[in-house]
């Protein structure tokens, strides 16, 4: 038995230790010591103040943008197979819900023709199903599988693209994860330390799409007038695009510029972005780098089209349309943002690229700091006073006994904390409510084993057989208690979100940690105080 | 110290009283659920946005809802904490575009009903962050001639942040700029400057949470659906571990204890959001154990064939149980009422979740699962009586206990 509770007595310590060690590191000062708890305990948002977003990622934008140049791709092959056709257009999808139902609508192809149609859509649009809806009037919808790749891409792209403009914004801790299934589209952005996410939001609605077009016309004033110049249609190959008013409180009218179809230069072949000091003293602008590739097909439009204006739209709207004014390999300048904050923002936009898809904010929970620390502190001294109780109570009740019960209790709370470091889990509020409550419930297993001991002390037996008896009887009691809340807590962890979570992390370790502190190590202290040479009289219980 | 040594009650005989309870509560309950059109649920379950604000000098709720109604359509609730310059303003669900300018528009309502004079280029310290407070210094701070790099820039603006949330001293409030001289780093020139670009407000913004439609929906559909699923399991594991007549007693137990909590939620007017399903949870968990317990010492004395009916056997348990039943639960009494009383706002309906249900839940084992075990007996048994028969030593074939081996020497009941 000597040796036997040597060994017991070595592995406690050894745990002991290392969990003092996952707590606190080795510190070799008072300021280290803060340091690595700080670096150990991560604290959710709820208690070191942060703001949490839920965003519904809209994949209809995505789906019916796969349908537009579906759509474009089908036109084109259709005019060059000559196929005589009514109409070539888009059903949009308008919800997250129908965002799969996104269509090409066929109108108008003669029946004879409809072999040929359907062995070009084989050719052009493998990835979607053809459905006829009458002799002449086609559907096609993307195949289930191809649909399902393109959510999920769609998902992906939409998370690293937010992640990147997060952490381009210095916010370095911030993480952007998937929040449950795919089929919801929801991402989850946790932000320590923002308490205003109005900037973030901002960006995250940007979506930063730059093109340079080749200016054909204008300015013109309104589209009916750019028209009109150009005897009431466009000419092929070309597009409108609207200018916003400019200006102090829009003094200087939007208008329409007639640019070329295609952009000279667009989003992707942007290689970087930064914000530089502009012309005039006080004002800013974004400075871009193209691509190698990109600043190739740049440079020999600029050389060719010396003179003519450039212009430079920004999502979809014309931000400025400077005059070439020689030729221009690989980088530009967006001038006229009003604050170096603009100029900043706007690079970061260039840089980290656009959004697959629009989003929408299903919640959003800030937390200042000043309440994040006040629930710490609450926290803090209902646990203290709910341990103090506990501990008092345990020493009145059960005597000598109380501290092997208090010893206990202090190396569960010291094996919970060590856990939460080492599973890199969050403590949050409702975590700290955990660890009070485990405090709680984990006592209920040593008032079990007492109770069974003082039972059979009380029906006569010895004391080394009674603590044995105490127990071995209790054992299996406390095995069943507590997989019942071990339950109730899993399914807590599966269906909750944050801070929820956090509290079934904490009560499920707090309980699997009791059940080694109640049986093993209380036993091992009372073994430890039978087997001493001077023999006990009587059990202080 | 013993309390409890040797006790013996006649718990089942006594179980009428408890029971009436029981029945008068849980019709309170439902009382009260029905006139309210249900329970009330919080923001998590049904959208909205919550916002806690703590004031310099707190206005009285209703001043605060005449300010906010001009602006913002639909239900305003506004809740005053108790003990501090703090209120907690809730506005009902409304849809996602909606929900996006909430925010803005109730803190400008707010901004000009309760900071008067304020003007409106200047930054409001209480109301900013220290990113932003960053920002607006910089440029000004350099025109003044005060020569900072970024990092002490960002190091002061930590500072000034600090002071004005440290808990329980200012809490988040700057009551006056030139409070701000004690700061580390803040020198004459600087507090100038800071001055001349910021202003002290008279609230702050502790906490705000928008809830979309969807996300409350879901959630309220989930909650419902967790607390059955954490009710079948536990009736499968014990059903599994003793009979199923013991799993079903202890189910009904634990319901019993479910719908009088949210009773009782009902009738003191307090919100269910997402901790107060915790902590029904945690309820249901804490419930079985002591109902476990119980049911435990039953099968124990029934496999050493104690002398006595079934009734009798049941309240032996009951009594040998006590001791441990009582500490046990006071002492998570105890940890459950120094959260309430100390834990703050935020987890204020979790603790009262849980003291109610502590309580709830302990006398349930003994007066609402047991009587349904001796009820079902005297069902299965045939017998009109309370489970009191001429047999010796109690087993009957229905309420059995499995996989007995040994007959141990019979112990009579003291």
């Amino acid at each position: 038995m000597k040796t036997n509770l040597r060994y017991k007595f070595l592995f406690i310590v050894g745990v002991v230790l290392v969990c003092i060690y996952g707590i606190i590191g080795l510190p070799k000062s008072k300021e280290e010591l803060i340091a690595n708890w700080h670096e150990r305990i991560h604290l959710g948002l709820d208690l070191s103040g942060g703001t949490y977003l839920v965003i519904q990622v809209q994949q209809q934008d995505a789906f019916n943008q796969e349908a537009s140049s579906g759509a474009d791709r089908i036109k084109d092959a259709i005019r060059k197979a000559n196929i005589p056709v009514g109409e070539v257009s888009v059903g949009e999808a308008k919800d997250l819900q129908d965002a799969k139902s996104a269509a090409i609508l066929v109108k108008g192809i003669p029946a004879t023709s409809a072999g040929s149609f359907r062995s070009l859509v084989n050719e052009q649009l493998a990835e979607w199903v053809l459905t006829q809806q009458n002799p002449t009037d086609y559907r096609l919808t993307l195949k289930p599988t191809a649909a399902l790749a393109l959510w999920k891409n769609t998902l992906d792209l939409s998370k690293n693209t937010i992640d990147k403009k997060i952490n381009a914004l210095g916010l370095t801790e911030a993480t952007v994860q998937q929040r449950r299934e795919d089929a919801d589209s929801e991402l989850l952005v946790q932000m320590p330390g923002v308490d205003d996410p109005a900037r973030v939001k901002q960006i995250i609605q940007t979506a930063g799409v730059l093109e340079l077009y080749d200016v054909k016309g204008g300015p013109f004033q309104s589209r009916d007038e750019a028209l009109a110049q150009n005897g009431g249609v466009l000419p092929v190959g070309t597009k409108l695009i609207g200018q916003p008013p400019t200006g102090a409180a829009g003094s200087r009218g939007g208008g329409v510029y007639l640019v070329a179809r295609t952009p000279v230069v667009r989003g992707p072949d942007i290689r970087d972005a930064k914000p530089e000091s502009g012309q005039l003293p006080g004002s800013w602008s974004t400075g871009f780098v193209l691509s190698q590739e990109a600043a190739k097909r740049f440079a020999d439009f600029t050389a060719s089209h010396i003179g003519s204006p450039l212009a430079i739209v920004l999502d979809g709207k014309v931000l400025q349309a400077p005059s070439i004014k020689n030729q221009i390999s690989d980088q530009g300048v967006i001038e006229g943002q009003p604050t170096q904050q603009d100029a900043n923002d706007l690079a970061l936009n260039l840089k980290a690229g656009s959004l697959p898809a629009s989003v929408k904010y299903e919640q959003e929970d800030t937390v200042g700091p000043s309440l994040g620390a006040d629930s710490i502190r609450e926290g803090f001294y209902a646990g203290i006073a709910g341990v103090l109780a506990v501990i008092v109570v345990m020493l009145v009740y059960y005597k000598k006994s109380g501290i092997n019960a208090t010893l206990a209790l202090v190396l569960n709370a010291i094996i919970l904390v060590a856990c939460l470091s080492y599973f890199d889990a969050v403590l949050t509020l409702p975590g700290i409510a955990g660890i009070i409550l485990t405090i709680g419930m984990a006592v209920d297993s040593n008032v079990l084993i007492f109770e069974r001991i003082r039972e059979e002390l009380r029906a006569g037996k010895a004391i080394i057989p009674a603590v044995d008896a105490g127990f071995a009887k209790a054992f299996l009691t406390i095995i069943d208690t507590h997989i019942t809340t071990v339950v109730s807590c899993a399914i807590l962890f599966l269906f909750g979100s944050g801070p929820v979570k956090g509290f079934a992390v904490t009560l499920v370790i707090g309980l699997v940690a009791n059940v080694f502190t109640a049986v093993f190590v209380s036993k091992a202290i009372f073994e430890w105080e039978l087997s001493r040479p001077k023999p006990v009289e009587a059990l202080s219980i | 110290m013993e309390i409890f040594k040797q006790t013996n009650y006649d718990f089942i005989g006594k179980k009428w009283p408890f029971i009436i309870l029981s029945l008068v509560l849980t019709a309170a309950g439902f009382v009260s659920l029905f006139i309210k059109g249900g329970p009330k649920y919080g923001i998590d379950f049904n959208g909205g946005a919550l916002m806690d604000v703590s004031f310099l000098k707190r206005p009285s709720a209703e001043a605060i809802r005449s300010a906010l109604r001009q602006k913002i359509s639909g239900e305003i609730e506004v809740q005053e904490v108790s003990g501090k310059q703090e209120v907690l303003i809730q506005t009902g669900a409304r849809d996602d575009k909606a929900l996006q300018i909430v925010r803005g528009d109730m803190i400008s309502t707010l901004d000009s009903a309760f900071n008067p004079g304020a003007n409106s280029q200047k930054l409001d310290i209480n109301t900013s962050g220290q990113a932003t407070l960053a920002d607006r210094l910089r440029d000004p701070l350099g025109r003044a001639g005060v020569g900072l790099n970024e990092d002490q820039l960002q190091t002061l603006t930590k500072a000034i942040m600090n002071y004005r949330d440290t808990p329980s001293v200012h809490s988040g409030l700057v009551a006056s700029l030139d409070d701000l001289s004690s700061v580390p780093g803040v020198t004459p020139k600087v507090l100038d400057v800071i001055k001349q670009e910021c202003q002290a407000g008279n609230f702050a913004i502790r906490s705000v949470e928008i809830v979309g439609p969807k996300i409350g929906a879901d959630l309220r559909q989930q909650a419902i659906n967790v607390v059955l699923i954490a009710l079948a399991a536990m009736l499968v594991y014990i059903a599994f571990r003793f009979e199923w007549i013991y799993g079903v007693a202890a189910v009904i137990a634990v319901f019993h204890d479910t719908l009088i909590t949210i009773g009782l939620f009902s009738l003191f007017n307090k919100q269910i959001d997402l901790t107060v399903i915790a902590a029904l949870l945690t309820l249901v968990g804490y419930s079985m154990n002591d109902t476990i317990v119980t049911f435990d010492r039953i099968r124990e004395n029934l496999k050493l064939q104690v002398r006595g009916s079934f009734t009798d056997i049941v309240n032996l348990s009951i009594n040998q149980t006590l001791s441990r039943t009582v500490l046990t639960s006071g002492l998570t009494f105890l940890t459950a009422i120094s959260l309430l009383l100390f834990g703050g706002q935020v987890l204020s309906g979790f603790s009262f979740a849980l003291v109610v249900g502590i309580i709830v839940g302990t006398y349930s084992s003994i007066f609402v699962a047991s009587p349904i075990l001796i009820f079902w007996q005297g069902l299965a048994e045939g017998r009109t009586s309370q489970g009191r028969s001429p047999a010796p030593a109690g087993r009957t074939s229905s309420v059995s206990d499995k996989g007995v081996k040994t007959v141990k020497p019979v112990k009579t009941a003291k």
